[in-house]
């Protein structure tokens, strides 16, 4: 188990130099000089020849690439232009409120979704099979920042049970977590639900009836057994999914986070905090995935063996 | 198959048959908007302002006086032309980049398999954003963010389906009788192949109007004032507390055109029996 982690986490290299090469490419993609995007309006001379021998704007790209990089590994991201602050101070002030939300919506989310799926498998074809059904379809297809407003104006404008916006309680959390929730919660169900259904009607099953294990024993014992194994593979390659969800509604709840940083440093312009937050944002996805993979082969022996033997 | 089976066979889910019409209402809105729409969308009334539904004004108006439904019906333009086109953009470049990838194999295949794995992973509002921050907020970036976030998927559902075909026999006969690859790929393995690919397209295409909504909220879409249903949102979480009209129904909307392309989708594969390559691919 450990060899195969150490390799997988090796095979993230190779993306990670990729992804940082495009995230890093987007100041040079950006039609207009470099050098206009890294710093202010009306900045001295002193300050462009600073970025200038800073970014080494006067080397070659791969050179500037290297450089760039080997400070970005230290954590070192530049100065945000309109915010005047490191990014990586920003980034760390933020990261956290996007961890706490991503994995409350994501232990949410896995969860409610496993045991609706269950249900609604056991229980097929029946009026709660349909509403399941019914919820999976809409929790799917609904756009999640509508669905967050929705949330505002129902729990927080007519109730009044939770905050509108912001991040100062921890019952803060608890709309936006729900509203990435629900779009996680439609998938996990559904592919449970498939699963159950699918487990259900192999064989063994039956030989388990015929044995007269109770059915309650059969499901959860035998057949949900079996069928976390695609569960833990949807997981695994939706996990960014889930994650990337919270951009979205961080912005709409006004929630200090990753998501809500990336969007006003795209509104502005600030392109240190662009490139910033979205490589800690893809690296959270390559991670997400990575954990989705080791829980994956974690449960199923045969992966393990197959990824080792490569 | 014939037209009239197909067309048959959806009209068999009384479900999808609802939702096609909901959909060709939606195309027909959007193709006469100006001839429909009851008010001009830009003509603002400050008198008034965030009045709630009535006789006059069917949805109520915005913080400018501006007529909502008629706005609506503009913005049905604005989103689902720019949906529709970047994912048929999206389909081509990514058929042809998948036949392409999986019919001669070698160096190219690889290259492009790396690509795909390497975007697959990544949530495409992610992918979006990333390219908005290139090209620069606006509807024509967000038309292109929308096709190259969706692009590894039609490469990877088109290659997989033309590696499928390659060893038909059909292939081996045109080859045998001497057609050149680019003729046995376009004329004999491409057509077999796209049945899932176009239906995986459509299915796409209401990801994207939610895409596209996303980031119209964001302000990285749509203009003012050209109305697009996600931007028209966006000016509306301003006023949530005094007129939430302006957010419930532009996304009452979005949530038609989406389930009922999903229900829809959802009959069609029924009816042409693709779900396999669908979910394999």
């Amino acid at each position: 188990m450990l060899r195969f982690a150490i390799r997988r986490l090796a095979m993230l290299v190779p993306v990670f130099l990729a992804v940082s090469l495009v995230i890093f490419m987007i100041i040079h993609l950006v039609p207009g000089d470099p050098l206009e995007h890294l710093i202010q309006v009306g900045s001295s001379p002193e300050q462009r020849a600073q970025m200038i021998a800073r970014y080494g704007l006067d080397q070659p790209l791969l050179v500037q690439y290297g450089r760039w990089l080997a400070k970005v590994v230290t954590g070192d991201f530049g100065d945000a232009i309109v915010m005047r602050q490191p990014v990586s101070q920003l980034i760390a002030e933020n990261m956290p409120h996007s961890l706490a939300l991503g994995g409350t919506a994501l232990f949410f989310s896995t969860v409610v979704g496993i045991v609706t799926g269950v249900l609604a498998a056991s229980f097929r074809d029946s009026l709660f099979d349909q509403a399941v059904m019914g919820f999976i379809l809409l929790g799917s297809t609904l756009p999640s920042f509508w669905l967050a407003l929705l949330m505002i104006l129902m729990f927080a404008v007519q109730f009044e049970w939770f905050p509108v916006s912001g991040a100062r309680t921890w019952d803060a959390l608890v709309l936006p977590a729900l509203t990435i929730g629900i779009g996680g919660t439609a998938l996990i169900a559904r592919v449970t639900r498939a699963a159950m259904v699918e487990i259900s009607q192999r064989d063994f099953v039956r030989v388990l009836q015929a044995k007269g294990v109770p059915f309650w024993r059969i499901q959860l014992r035998h057949i949900l057994q079996q069928a976390m194994l695609p569960v833990m593979t949807i997981l695994g390659l939706r996990i960014g999914w889930i994650l990337g969800g919270a951009v979205t509604v961080e912005y709409v709840f006004a929630r200090p986070g990753l998501g809500s940083l990336l969007i006003t440093g795209l509104g502005q312009r600030d392109y240190p905090l662009v490139q910033g937050c979205l490589l800690m944002l893809a690296i959270a996805v390559m991670l997400g995935t990575l954990i989705g993979d080791l829980a994956q082969a974690a449960l199923d022996p045969r992966l393990r063996e197959a990824m080792g033997a490569r | 198959m014939s037209r009239k089976s197909l067309a048959g066979r959806i009209a068999r889910s009384p479900r999808g048959a609802i939702c096609a019409l909901l959909l060709i209402a939606l195309v027909l809105c959007a193709i006469f908007a100006p001839w429909i729409a009851p008010y001009d969308y830009a003509a603002q009334k400050l008198s008034m302002a965030n009045t709630p539904p009535s006789a006059a004004h069917w949805l109520g108006t915005d913080e400018f006086g501006r007529d909502l439904l008629s706005r609506i019906i503009q913005g049905a333009r604005t989103s689902l032309s720019v949906s529709v086109l970047s994912i048929a953009l999206s389909v081509l470049m990514g058929a042809t980049l998948g036949a392409a990838a999986g019919y001669f194999g070698g160096v190219f295949d690889k290259i492009v398999t790396v690509f795909v794995d390497l975007t697959w992973s990544f949530p495409e509002i992610l992918l979006a954003l990333i390219l908005i921050a290139i090209l620069g907020p606006g509807l024509h970036s967000t038309a292109i963010a929308i096709a190259i976030a969706y692009l590894a998927q039609f490469t990877r559902l088109t290659r997989a389906q033309v590696m499928a075909l390659k060893g038909e026999l059909f292939v081996d006969a045109a080859v045998t009788a001497g057609a050149r690859p680019g003729r046995v790929l376009f004329l004999h393995l491409l057509p077999n192949a796209m049945t899932p690919v176009i239906v995986a397209g459509m299915l796409a295409t209401g990801d994207a109007i939610v895409l596209e909504a996303t980031l119209g909220f964001f302000g990285l879409g749509a203009q003012p004032p050209v109305p697009s249903w996600g931007a028209m949102m966006s000016s509306g979480t301003a006023q949530i507390f005094i007129a939430p009209w302006i957010i419930i129904f532009p996304g009452l909307v979005i949530a038609t055109a989406v389930i009922a392309i999903n229900v829809f989708g959802d009959a069609l594969i029924e009816a042409l029996d693709i779900r396999r390559p669908l979910r394999d691919g």
